[in-house]
């Protein structure tokens, strides 16, 4: 390929073009309008920065090719509407451009939010090394605050919810019998807006004045008078939240439309229907974010005055805004891992999910209640106050849903036959700390209660037992579950097991003596604390350091079973689900013939019961791989 | 694919369900005494901090028995329905049980409507007016409180004096950005928000000083806006006060300012 023609094609090197080109264009953009009110034009480096902002990542993504064929059509160039050359990974350089293959977008998806993971998660070791003492050892105030707010931002925006798209991304259209998702180049760009609004979040800490330093909260006005790192959250987040949304709409219509004959929707497996409820309530909730951040932006470079008393703002409508999302984010967070759960557990339990028609009701019920909670986060905040006491009743009855998961999750265990995989620890170190979690978080649904502990390190335990022992436990499960189908070999059983071990086991150590901390009287978000907390502080980093180097286990283990593991079967755990009837890695299209379903996804010990038939075609002729069914056949 | 309606019948242990139910009771009987034998609070120097300690031991109480069902009933599958090596079996296929999903849909639904009437009969008893209330105004900015009293000809303090026995009503402003009054020791924590003043009370029990804290992430000096709480004898406060007054009225006389 000529220099000239590798600058014009997709890819790489019209990226690294197109970012100086989006740079100029801000610049332009910035000293045109500057120039028309009447201002000096280069006075404003921040204003220049700003644009750039905006203007770079678009640049950049269409340099990298997620527009050339809609920019094709629109132009009325001919197009192949069945074009599939950017389709399915040949090399492992096929994964570093725009690929509209799901199985390839899931796998970049994950392997993107794990950089980020580990990115937030050295953060949260500097943090920890410097609460390890009283008083100031390692970072200044201004860099803490910076990284507990980038940290939480990296682990919410850019891992947990990204992970769980990752996930279904990969197994969903398996999952229910699809070639592909619905809108594959959509897809692809909802991919690709990711990594630009996580390498945004860690730029910002180059910026004058440090990182945002505001939590991932952003609470107005204090980030609407903060230095510039600021806009780089503001800015990020709209990315990711582009992003969230398009990949929620992809996966509504793949579910509605796309389901293999004979799919109803009560023979769906509940990861289909964990991920169907939580696309609701990403695409009725993320919304509202981008509008609050949208808010402080404008109040920020344009000088309006949405949460500025002073102008006529409002300081707390900024929280009911950010809220209005953010409750119902923490269940985007929580539903795709119950999926997750409910898949691991009946495969490892060999019994069909208990009560299955209700686990979805719940699921329905969670993403209705979502909405009707917000203001429990402001419960001293000063908003009105006669609305705490329904936002109390709503938060408590939260748990009813909730509680039915945990116990019909329990029934399924009862009278299994339950092996013990990795996935499996996962699933129930789920369960059980996933019920602290909840307890702690019915503790802060009681008014008194949280008008003492509300910003204190028993939030900061609470989060993390239902974000760490609940999400991330779940994510592990998930991965270990499906890594012989995504990779095509088998993990190491004794290290996913050290891995498990070691994280329970450190997780609570770090995480649990931070409610009595909190109880007692630390805030959370500081740099520095009182002396009587010093001890337990020190004990917890402590802890915090060994959690961490738990996670080297997994990549490890992830890492060389990826290169040397020994081949997978199709079907290792003998499940019923579609993905598992298909080869591991699944063929380019998943499906050589379209898949038939006559019976519900769980029925492990039912005789003869079935899911999904192929249709005539069945190359191997090997029962336990390709034909599924028969395998379980009674013995 | 008839839903099985009552409890399995164990095939070689002889009442599981009753042993499960007696260990279940026992051990949550030790993991409540255990739990509530924890200092879990900073001192109690208020009436309110009495009312939410109770309310917290309550919450303890109820939760302990939910965290050790769960525990319970997942290790005892795992340690009973373990697979051997090499199993090829499949668990019972039981698809649900109506009787029993309407059991836990309504037990934990009366649990916490019960918790939630409760935390509204504290909320209400917490924030309730009372006679003879002493005005505080608490105004907070980066990074620190300062405090006036607009019944004492507007006494400005540096350091929060209170009399013991006296209800408190405080009025909370911030000038910048938004913080949050927080006495550990007495339990209650209100925003100070730019803009709106909001209100919260107290009715100090025990002398001592305890720490004012802001809660709410303030910027560069949050972890620093920490100051002092003297709780003192009414006469002590009257006395203190009336110096207040005092030192108010000479610097009047000589500034004519309102310093």
């Amino acid at each position: 390929m000529s220099a000239a023609a590798k600058f014009a094609a997709p890819g790489w090197y019209r990226a690294a073009l197109s970012l100086p080109i989006g740079i100029a264009l801000a610049f332009v953009i910035v000293y045109v309008v500057r120039k028309l009110y009447g201002y000096e034009p280069f006075a404003d480096g921040d204003a220049i920065i700003t644009v750039s902002l905006i203007a770079t990542p678009l640049a950049f993504l269409i340099g990298i090719g997620c527009f050339d064929y809609w920019f094709r059509w629109a132009s009325g160039a001919p197009t192949v509407p069945d074009d599939h050359s950017g389709h399915g990974a040949r090399s492992w350089k096929d994964y570093f451009r725009v690929n509209t293959d799901h199985k390839v977008i899931g796998i970049q998806y994950i392997v993107t939010t794990f950089f980020f993971f580990i990115a937030g998660g050295l953060m949260a070791m500097i943090m920890r090394a410097e609460l390890a003492q009283p008083g100031t050892q390692f970072v200044d105030p201004n860099t803490f605050n910076g990284l507990f707010s980038v940290h939480a931002s990296l682990m919410i925006f850019l891992f947990i919810i990204p992970v769980f798209a990752g996930i279904a991304n990969y197994v969903i259209p398996l999952m229910i019998g699809a070639p592909d998702m619905a809108f594959p180049r959509l897809n692809a760009l909802s991919y690709w807006m990711l990594p630009v609004a996580g390498v945004m979040f860690m730029l910002s800490f180059f910026a004058e004045g440090g990182a945002f330093a505001t939590g991932w909260t952003a609470y107005a006005p204090l980030s609407t008078d903060t230095p510039l790192g600021q806009q780089f959250f503001t800015i990020g987040v709209q990315f990711a939240g582009a992003s969230s949304i398009a990949t929620a709409l992809n996966f509504l219509v793949t579910i509605i439309t796309m389901r293999a004959p004979g799919m109803t929707f009560w023979r769906m497996p509940l990861m289909v229907w964990a991920n169907f409820t939580t696309s609701l309530l990403v695409v009725i909730a993320t919304p509202f974010i981008a509008g609050s951040q949208f808010f402080v932006l404008f109040d920020r470079a344009l000088g309006m005055n949405f949460f500025s008393p002073g102008g006529g703002g409002d300081v707390v409508l900024y929280q009911h805004v950010f809220w209005f999302y953010s409750h119902p984010a923490v269940y985007i967070m929580m539903l795709p891992g119950f999926g997750i759960i409910s898949e691991v557990v009946s495969t490892n339990a060999r019994k069909p999910i208990f009560g299955y028609r209700m686990m979805a009701f719940s699921l329905v019920a969670i993403v209705i209640l979502g909405f009707t909670v917000w203001a429990h986060h402001m419960f001293v905040s000063g908003m009105f106050s006669w609305l705490r006491v329904p936002m109390m009743i709503t938060t408590m009855l939260i748990a009813v849903p909730t509680g039915i998961k945990i116990f019909s999750w329990l029934a399924t265990l009862w009278k299994g036959v339950i092996h013990l995989r990795t996935p499996m620890l996962f699933a129930l170190g789920f369960i059980t700390m996933f019920t602290l979690g909840g307890i702690s978080g019915i503790m802060l649904a009681v008014i008194p209660v949280v008008i003492h502990v509300s910003d204190t390190y028993f939030v900061v335990a609470h989060i993390h037992y239902v974000l760490f022992g609940g999400s991330v436990f779940t994510i592990f499960a998930g991965l270990y579950h499906w890594f012989p189908k995504m990779t095509g070999r088998m993990y190491d059983e004794s290290l996913g097991k050290i891995h498990f071990w070691l994280s329970f086991v450190f997780f609570n150590l770090t995480f649990g003596p931070m409610h009595f901390v909190g109880v007692d009287g630390m805030p959370r978000r500081v740099a520095d604390y009182a002396e009587q907390f010093a001890t337990l502080n020190m004990f917890i980093s402590v802890c915090s350091f060994i959690f961490g180097l738990s996670f080297l286990v997994f990549l490890y283990n992830m890492i060389s079973s990826w290169r040397h593991g020994p081949k997978a079967e199709a079907n290792p755990w003998r499940a019923h689900s579609l993905e598992w009837q298909v080869s591991s890695p699944p063929p380019l299209f998943n499906f050589d013939e379209i898949p038939t379903i006559v019976g519900g996804p769980y029925e492990y010990g039912v005789p003869g019961a079935v899911h999904g038939v192929m249709r005539e075609k069945d190359k191997d002729k090997e029962p336990v791989t390709a034909g599924g069914p028969p395998a379980v056949a009674t013995e | 694919m008839t839903p099985p309606t009552g409890p399995q019948e164990p095939r070689d242990t002889k009442h599981p369900v009753v042993q499960l139910i007696l260990i279940w009771i026992v051990t949550s009987a030790i993991g409540i005494v255990l739990v509530l034998a924890i200092d879990w609070f900073p001192p109690q120097a208020d009436t309110q901090a009495e009312a939410i300690d109770k309310q917290w031991d309550v919450l303890l109480v109820v939760s302990v028995p939910i965290f050790v069902l769960v525990m319970m009933v997942a290790i005892y599958s795992v340690l009973r329905f373990r697979a051997r090596p090499g199993d090829k079996r499949d668990g019972a296929p039981i698809h649900g049980n109506t009787r029993l999903e309407v059991v836990w849909v309504t037990i934990p639904f009366l649990i916490v409507s019960a918790l939630a009437a409760y935390g509204w009969i504290v909320l209400d008893d917490i924030e309730a007016k009372k006679p003879n209330e002493l005005k505080v105004l608490v105004k907070a900015q980066q990074f620190n409180w300062s405090f006036e009293y607009p019944d004492n000809d507007k006494v400005q303090s540096a350091q929060l004096v209170v009399p013991k026995g006296r209800p408190i009503d405080f009025d909370i402003e911030a000038s910048d950005v938004i913080h949050s009054f927080w006495v550990p020791a007495f339990r209650m924590k209100q925003d100070a928000v730019p803009g709106i003043t909001t209100h919260t009370r107290v009715t100090p029990t025990r002398i001592g000083t305890y720490e004012v804290v802001c809660a709410e992430l303030c910027g560069l000096g949050h972890s620093t806006m920490r100051q002092g709480v003297r709780v003192v004898e009414p006469g002590a406060f009257a006395a203190w006060m009336a110096g207040k007054r005092e030192e108010k009225a000479k610097a009047a006389e000589q500034g004519g300012g309102s310093q």
